[in-house]
């Protein structure tokens, strides 16, 4: 179906859930320094979100909607649970660089945006990819990110040297370029999702509010 | 038909071209421009934005050429080819030899600042299609100034393009920005690249190139180019520098700002000419004096002893503090930027004495961050809307008291 597939590529531009929508802003921000961990990151948001949206949908005519909040919550807990232990087992380094933030992801405005706004009223199938696509549209922002400041800032790409210094040791060639430490601090973080928006809003002038 | 008459027929005809703004910034540098308002108020005034900048420029022009016989004075000082000048006046300061040297370093910062900058403005009048606006042309004597001699100029530009598009540009240009974008380029260098900005090489020319020299192994003896606000950090003091040393300026450190003498004379000029605002030199200034009495007073009175890493610039004398490091400069040429100041009266001296108060709260609690006048500066910049708008409020509040009295 046609409208199935907006599902999965809205997200990622259109209505992106960091550009537009603003939301899942501090994890954006904490953990992009490495482009690992960027990755690392999204892949586990996107196995919680789509998950998480699948399984909420499936219980969303049975969930009372008093408590309807607390049981995403479990659900969410459960699944985040899951990823953390699953990356103390296999990626323990990763694990203590993303320390904390695996745990948020919990308190990720994405992930309960879309369990309210969507998996409560749609079916499993759209429910899932509407998780698909938005924990994609989060990922994508944040490898972005993740990939400037690793590359301007440490001079590496996933750990291999790129530019700067870490290039100039291994004596392949040196460019002259001199890492930029400012790229590694959290308000550069900032500024270059900053920079996305901007960019995004030039080519795009619908998406420009008052 | 002279000139004027030239150029401006040559405007008429071209209108409706793209590139009318960059023709216009440069033509307005030599003429006043031909129209007239023709309706609503009238104001005929001769300081346009243009001459207010040209005015704080010629302030700064002393401090520039000082800076250029220092970086050369600095250089052959730190390599004892040379007596210590004596005073302002001395016979080894005021030399052909120095000037070479500084022209030959601080030139081409100044070219940089003022070409990747002017480009930058004038892309940004091209897209926008309004008017190139003049704010850059402080700023652009303003970012050599507060750099150290020894900075690569690839590192500049990048800084300043960094500076005047997410300092300026993005608020809206000129008369918009909530930052000075002098001090946002400051803090991007900082922050970026702190091996060049901060430590006890750069600040004299050639001693980082004669480091990498001795690490290659060539026999040389090392070049110290420590500022005495990095040696009082450390609890020790430069040998050889007296007070007045530090108020003629002929000690290490940024290009323009080491001289407090000259600084002086600047201040005095805006002041005379109404450009920069008294009320926030003078509050600055005496922020500075009472955070500098209060860490006097914890010395006196015994509460941290020698071993602590603060007492070497906790003991510093308090007026000393104006002296050594860059506040004066700071006070004059940033803080009084009237776009990112407070506006109101009251809430200059607000603004002032804070910054005053924390810059000197940082040089003395954060040894990494010996010279803490653009964080203290950034830091007021953010907050003086705030600061302008509880002093309306209050101004406000006071006159509504009024009223309720009399009619009551």
């Amino acid at each position: 179906m046609a409208k199935d597939s907006r599902l999965i590529l809205d997200p990622l531009a259109d209505n992106n859930p960091i550009t537009i929508q603003v939301l899942g802003i501090c994890s954006a921000l904490a953990i992009t320094a490495e482009l690992e961990a960027s990755i690392v990151m999204s892949i586990s948001v996107l196995f919680v979100l789509g998950v998480g949206n699948v399984v909420i949908s499936l219980m969303r005519n049975i969930i009372p909607s008093k408590i309807r909040i607390i049981v995403q919550l479990i659900v969410v807990a459960t699944l985040v649970i899951i990823v953390d232990l699953v990356l103390k087992a296999f990626a323990y380094e990763l694990s203590k660089t993303l320390s904390v933030f695996v745990g948020l992801i919990i308190t990720n405005c994405i992930i309960m945006g879309r369990f309210e706004a969507f998996a409560l009223g749609n079916g499993p199938w759209r429910s899932f990819l509407d998780g698909i696509g938005n924990a994609l549209g989060y990922g994508i922002i944040l490898i972005i990110v993740g990939f400037f400041r690793e590359l301007l800032g440490s001079g590496t790409l996933l750990g291999f040297p790129v530019l700067g210094d870490p290039i100039e040791k291994t004596g392949l060639y040196a460019l002259g370029y001199e890492n930029n430490g400012f790229m590694l601090l959290s308000p550069m973080a900032l500024i270059v999702v900053g920079i996305i928006i901007w960019v995004q809003r030039t080519k795009n002038k619908a998406l420009i509010e008052d | 038909m002279g000139l004027k008459q030239n150029l401006h027929n040559f405007k008429e005809k071209n209108k409706d071209k793209k590139w009318l703004p960059g023709f216009n910034a440069l033509f307005t540098f030599l003429y006043m421009p031909n129209e007239t308002t023709h309706n609503g108020t009238h104001i005929k005034a001769a300081d346009d934005l243009k001459r207010t900048m040209n005015t704080v420029i010629m302030a700064l022009v002393p401090c520039l050429i000082f800076g250029m016989f220092n970086a050369g004075y600095q250089h052959y000082l730190a390599q004892g080819l040379i007596e210590s000048a004596d005073g302002f006046l001395g016979a080894s300061f005021w030399t052909w030899d120095n000037f070479v040297i500084g022209l030959w370093k601080v030139l081409p910062l100044v070219i940089v600042s003022y070409g990747v900058g002017l480009a930058v403005e004038f892309i940004f009048a091209i897209i926008k299609g309004h008017e190139v606006e003049e704010g850059y042309l402080v700023t652009g004597m303003l970012v050599p100034l507060i750099v150290p001699v020894d900075i690569p100029l690839w590192m500049l530009a990048v800084a300043v393009v960094f500076g005047v598009v997410i300092g300026k540009e993005v608020f809206g240009g000129t008369g918009m920005n909530i930052l000075n974008p002098a001090l946002t380029i400051r803090a991007f260098l900082f922050f970026a690249y702190p091996t060049w900005m901060s430590g006890d090489k750069v600040w004299v020319h050639g001693a980082v190139e004669r480091d990498q020299a001795i690490a290659a192994g060539q026999n040389l003896d090392a070049i110290s180019g420590e500022t005495l606000l990095g040696a009082y950090a450390q609890n020790s003091s430069l040998a050889g520098i007296d007070y007045w040393d530090m108020f003629w300026g002929l000690i290490p450190g940024s290009v323009g700002e080491t001289s407090k003498f000259l600084i002086i004379i600047g201040a005095l000029f805006l002041i005379f000419t109404k450009i920069g605002s008294w009320r926030i030199m003078l509050s600055t200034v005496i922020g500075a004096l009472v955070m500098g009495l209060i860490f006097n007073g914890v010395v006196d009175a015994g509460w941290i002893g020698e071993s602590s890493k603060f007492y070497g610039l906790m003991s510093v004398p308090f007026w000393q503090h104006l002296i050594i490091g860059s506040i004066l400069f700071g006070a004059v040429y940033m803080a009084t930027d009237p776009v990112t100041a407070a506006q109101t009266n009251k809430g200059k001296w607000i603004y002032g004495f804070l910054i005053g108060f924390i810059s000197i709260m940082i040089r003395v609690f954060n040894p990494a961050y010996p010279e803490g006048v653009f964080l203290a500066i950034l830091l007021m910049n953010v907050f003086a809307p705030t600061i302008d708008h509880y002093v309306v409020q209050g101004n406000v509040k006071k006159r509504m008291k009024r009223v309720k009295v009399k009619t009551a």
